[in-house]
């Protein structure tokens, strides 16, 4: 199976990198655009275990290295 | 006294580290790999600056599953020194070992400058000592030394007084401008609730012999021989 991971900076945690981006949009002229976040995405391919299983290892991966869970939290999609 | 630099693929200050420990302070010290297990006959641990594992990921977020740190985690639990160093800093945290996390420079950028660092606490085995509200000039080089902590973790923090440096200005007051990275309570090390694991982003190491301009880092590295001598 294939897991699509998404980390993302917490919403109270200031993203410097997603400020800049959007500081960038906006002198390119793009003044409709308020906020740009900046993530992460992993996708993991996890063979010879069944779909739930597969899916507790994505979770756990997630949790115990993809992510910081200080300042990141993350979505575990199948595909 | 026995000290060890542990060396990560990616390390960059172990050298630094090791000389001062090893011929500026005159202590015996050796360099631990870090896919060795073992931490024997040693009386502290140094984790070194640099870009462990090019910084992959997240900044430590790879090294702190060497297996050299299942053995720094007992190491800690003895109460013995462990001491992190900029990114070393970083591995503590992601370890476990050290609180919150380092997010990006606030300005985005990496930042290579002298900074001033005010003592907080000296009842840590690296500010033994010194005294609290002391300032140090010591060089700082790193693009994640932002550290944040969420509000409630961090109150509690500083209640137990483990912040041990913050980011000061000449006058030994706290300001926005002196805050080079944006670090909540413009902290630059904190230590572990046993007060034994202590980190700081600074390089004392950078700045501990006349010939690199500043000795102020080298107050340190006696206060970390002292509290060995005294263990």
């Amino acid at each position: 199976m294939k897991a699509r991971v998404y980390v993302t900076l917490k919403k109270s945690v200031f993203d410097p990198q997603g400020k800049t981006i959007h500081d960038a949009l906006l002198s390119m002229g793009y003044s409709s655009v308020a906020e740009v976040r900046q993530g992460k995405f992993f996708e993991v391919t996890i063979d010879g275990v069944s779909p739930e299983q597969g899916r507790r290892i994505a979770e756990e991966i997630a949790a115990r290295l993809l992510a910081n869970p200080v300042i990141e939290s993350y979505r575990v999609e199948e595909e | 006294m026995r000290v060890g630099v542990v060396v990560f693929p990616g390390s960059n200050c172990d050298h630094d580290s090791y000389h001062v420990l090893k011929h500026v302070m005159g202590c015996e010290t050796r360099f631990v790999w870090h896919k060795e297990a073992g931490l024997e006959g040693l009386d502290a641990v140094v984790l070194p600056g640099g870009f462990a594992y090019g910084d992959y990921l997240r900044t430590g977020a790879i090294a702190r599953f060497s297996p050299v740190m299942r053995s720094v985690v007992e190491f800690a639990k003895t109460g013995a020194p462990v001491i992190g160093i900029c990114n070393g800093f970083q591995i503590l945290q992601e370890a476990g070992l050290l609180p919150g996390a380092m997010l990006r420079n606030r300005g985005v950028k990496f930042l290579s400058q002298p900074v001033q660092v005010r003592v907080e606490r000296a009842d840590t085995p690296l500010t033994a000592g010194l005294r609290a509200g002391e300032l140090l000039t010591m060089p700082i080089a790193h693009g994640e030394g932002n550290f944040y902590l969420p509000d409630d973790e961090l109150r509690r923090l500083e209640d137990a007084g483990r912040v041990v440096f913050r980011y000061a200005a000449r006058t030994g007051g706290l300001d926005d401008a002196s805050n080079p990275n944006g670090s909540v309570n413009a902290i630059a090390g904190v230590c572990s609730a046993q007060r034994n694991v202590v980190a700081l982003m600074p390089h004392p190491e950078r700045a501990a012999e006349p010939a690199l301009g500043c000795s102020d880092g080298r107050r340190l590295f006696e206060a970390l021989t002292r509290s060995l001598v005294a263990a």
